[in-house]
């Protein structure tokens, strides 16, 4: 095996240790490993192992299960749910909303303002490191980013943290962006090369948004994209001005996927701002709820898409871009999917961002007038939000949001939890020049949630499955073993990915707060769910 | 903003077993609805815009006395140049309501230089305010910039747009809600429990929650008419029923007649299981309403007083 010369020679460029993540491993679709955010680059999260599979699930037992804690880290004023909306001082948990990664036998995950290394074996601490306490917002932290030996974490007052994945150690950091401007940083780093791609969020001072790439030496910045155009720039004209467009916002909260033949990085934007009052904001708002496909050596865009021209529900278009090695109409396409918050189902060319088809993914939107040649939802402006409130599907949280779904190229079928919600979106802000969120809405009800198989070469759904309880987004994880792992009522349960039958559970201490993930470790597929504080490791017993 | 789906109202107010994880913007609701009842309807049909509300200058801890005597200096002195809600004027003076100054201001260290001395290169004068004058407008802007910031002081504008008289007629006919209920029993002073908004919330969504209509207010307490009930047809034909406790795929607990609990194992749909929820039809008409069905039943169920 290389692996042997690759480290040797790794070590003589001083980059990576024999402890460290093998970059060629993010290049392949590894079993041994779960080394970046989605498990590979393509974002599908399947798992070509069926050690654990459709015949022997039954059997999944459970190995160890780990309860982690954290003292209070958080300062007096601190907003917990989101930058400015949030409780202040409210008590802090863990809650672990990050993919771990597992590299070498160790796991290594976050929370806000915490990350630890874990002994895959066993669930035992190895470290746990504590960021200094702060003002961000602790709304969630999705996970690590690994480059050879070193770590890297963002933080609630948007610093990325380096740090080094033997002793836990601080590296170094740097600020990536202004918390005293309400940014707070939520994603999970991605790394790409020799680039750490690192997103940033806060939507409540309408501040630009922007994606980063540092140097993972360093944490320099090697190049910077603004998710709004200046003057001069294309899709300015999208804006009433450039005053507009610098407050337009359009964050990079969620990590994206990456084609190594197409050296493209895809990612999604959110919400333009002021969020609900559209008025000073006339126009599609370029790149905000949009898919942007970046050079990520220079930063350069290559192509867009754009799901919610003109937003004023909230509706981030930061899901998973899914990247599909598909065939339509007998043609083998580069396809990348997403299952969008503002309640539809998109597939472009990921070559060149053409459009292919949008389909719904619930039955109760009601905020469009159809879709425009493009594919795009044309927004029906008697749906913005309003002084005396507008009665919208979906709610603000949308259809589906950042848990991650699931392509599994056996079946051919993506899943994907959905929920049909309402809301009544109220109009705070009616001035000619709102500022902030400039509205509110308020849930007026649901219809339940299903978990949806979507063939992605028509965008229907081949089977779905409703919950007795409700139930909405959900982490998905599918694998080779003919098994598609997803939580609902606290429970982690395992689906026959072509029917849609259930075929084992197991009953959590909370419903599974980040995504499954697998891996071969000593010989032995290992089933990972992370459920609020806790983590419980599955295998089957012979 | 980061989110995630809203089939989980609630779930600040629930049980930590019921899922907080996904649960982030209903966080943000739940603060909400507390701060939705400190916030009085204005209905002014004024054009509305930021200003220091009183939940802002009490969420932002500002001194109330000085952020009122800084907005009167304000509007006195600075507001010709950057507006009356410090959002600027093109041309004039800069927005200071997202302005760095404001944002990282503390007891007026950044803000008073500027206000003091003026900025001549950039064509501002001199205030000719004192020290103790400038800390109160100071303390204003950073309420200004603080309300922006937080959708939990935002102040709700006129809800009342409808027509009651329509609002009844729906009531009464095509809504369908005379089936149920009655305006002189069930819904008597209706009108006089909640604001418009908290209204319009409660009814299209009536779940027991909180007025704001919203997401993560705690459940209703005791037993209630609301409250889904089960049936559960065991292999041998045998049914059991009561009132829901929590259904998934793999359980099913109820309590009976006699108030004993009872727990009931489920594998793909053996047993099976009826749930009868008496608000299903709160939410079937959700796909129906118009907002002028909305808006007109509000603005006849407030008169229901």
């Amino acid at each position: 095996m290389t692996f042997r010369h690759l480290t040797l020679a790794l070590f003589a460029t001083g980059l990576l240790c024999a402890q460290g993540l093998d970059r060629a491993t993010l290049l392949k679709q590894p079993v041994d490993a779960w080394p970046t955010y989605n498990g590979d680059y393509s974002a599908r999260r399947y798992s070509s192992l069926k050690e654990i599979n459709s015949t022997n699930v039954h059997q999944l037992s459970l190995l160890w299960s780990t309860r982690f804690t954290a003292p209070p880290n958080t300062l007096p004023g601190a907003a917990p749910a989101g930058g400015r909306g949030g409780a202040p001082g409210a008590a802090p948990a863990v809650s672990i909303k990050a993919t771990p990664l597992m590299v070498n036998g160790v796991l290594y995950f976050s929370s806000p303002n915490n990350a630890w290394a874990v002994d895959a074996r066993t669930g035992r601490e190895i470290w746990h490191y504590t960021y200094p306490p702060n003002t961000g917002s602790t709304i969630g932290n999705r996970g690590l980013g690994m480059y050879g030996n070193w770590l890297y974490m963002e933080t609630p007052d948007s610093h990325l943290v380096s740090l080094d994945a033997t002793t836990g150690k601080e590296r170094w950091k740097v600020q990536i962006a202004d918390p005293k401007l309400d940014y707070t940083s939520t994603a999970a780093p991605i790394v790409v090369g020799n680039h750490i791609l690192a997103g940033i969020g806060g939507d409540h001072m309408d501040n630009p948004g922007f994606i980063q790439s540092l140097d993972p030496e360093t944490g320099a910045v090697q190049w910077k994209w603004n998710t709004t155009p200046r003057a001069g720039e294309p899709g300015i004209e999208t804006w009433p001005d450039e005053y507009a467009s610098m407050h337009g916002t359009g964050q990079t909260w969620i990590p994206g996927s990456y084609d190594p033949e197409l050296n493209l990085y895809y990612f999604g934007t959110g919400n333009p701002n002021p969020v609900m009052a559209e008025q000073s904001r006339k126009g599609d708002n370029l790149y905000t709820c949009t898919i942007v496909a970046l050079n990520p050596d220079t930063g350069k865009m290559a192509w867009y898409y754009q799901p919610s021209p003109h937003d004023t529900h909230d509706w981030d278009a930061t899901e998973a871009p899914v990247l599909i090695d598909g065939v339509i109409d007998g043609k083998p396409r580069k396809l990348l999917a997403q299952a969008n918050r503002n309640g539809y189902f998109f597939v472009v060319d990921r070559t060149n961002g053409k459009h292919i088809l949008t389909t719904p993914l619930i039955d109760t939107i009601n905020w469009t007038k159809g879709l425009n040649a493009n594919g795009q939802p044309i927004p029906d402006p008697a749906k913005y939000p309003k002084p005396d409130g507008a009665l919208v599907s979906p709610a603000s949280g949308g259809a589906t949001n950042w848990p991650a779904p699931s392509f599994n190229p056996e079946t051919g079928l993506f899943y994907v939890g959905v929920t049909r919600t309402w809301s009544v979106f109220y109009q705070t802000d009616t001035d000619d020049h709102p500022e902030g969120y400039g509205g509110v809405d308020s849930s007026a009800g649901g219809d339940g949630g299903s978990l949806l198989a979507i063939d992605y070469k028509t965008g229907k759904v081949a089977w779905k499955h409703d919950w007795p309880a409700g139930g909405g987004a959900a982490h998905m994880l599918s694998t080779a073993g003919k098994l598609l792992f997803t939580g609902n009522g606290s429970n982690i349960i395992a689906f026959d990915p072509a029917n849609g039958k259930i075929l084992w559970h197991s009953s959590l201490f909370g419903n599974p707060s980040a995504g499954p993930i697998t891996y071969m470790l000593d010989g032995k597929q290992h089933l990972l769910v992370i459920a609020g504080d806790s983590f419980y490791t599955f295998v089957v017993n012979h | 903003m980061q989110t995630t789906s809203p089939t989980n109202n609630g779930f600040l107010c629930v049980p930590l077993r019921a899922s907080a994880p996904l649960r982030e913007i209903r966080l943000l609701s739940c603060v909400f609805i507390a701060a939705f009842t400190l916030t009085a309807q204005t209905g002014s049909g004024e054009k509305a815009t930021i200003s220091a509300t009183p939940a802002a200058v009490t969420a932002s801890k500002e001194d109330p006395a000085a952020v009122d005597r800084g907005s009167k200096i304000f509007a006195g002195h600075c507001a010709s140049c950057h507006g009356a809600t410090a959002k600027g004027i093109t041309g004039k003076g800069v927005d200071l309501v997202r302005s760095l100054y404001v944002l990282d201001d503390e007891k007026g260290i950044l803000l008073t230089p500027p206000i003091r001395d003026g900025r001549p290169d950039k064509g501002m004068p001199k205030s000719g305010l004192t020290d103790a004058e400038i800390l109160d407008v100071a303390a204003w802007l950073r309420v200004q910039s603080y309300g922006a910031g937080h959708r939990t002081t935002y102040t709700f504008l006129d809800v009342l747009t409808g027509d009651a008289k329509k609002g009844e007629a729906y009531f009464n006919g095509a809504g369908k809600c005379n089936t149920c209920h009655s305006p002189t029993g069930d819904l008597k002073g209706l009108g006089s429990r909640y604001t418009p908004q908290q209204l319009q919330g409660r009814w299209l969504s009536p779940t027991g929650r909180g007025g704001a209509g919203g997401r993560g207010a705690a459940a209703a307490t005791g037993p209630s008419r609301s409250q889904k009930t089960v049936v559960v047809t065991l292999a041998n034909g045998q049914t059991v029923s009561g009132t829901l406790d929590r259904v998934d795929d793999f359980n099913v607990t109820l309590h009976d007649a006699s108030g004993a609990f009872r727990s009931f194992t489920r594998d793909n749909g053996i047993p099976k299981v009826a749930v009868t929820d008496p608000l299903k039809i709160h939410i079937d008409m959700l796909r129906t309403y118009t907002d002028a069905d909305m808006h007109n039943m509000t603005a006849y169920l407030v008169t229901l007083k």
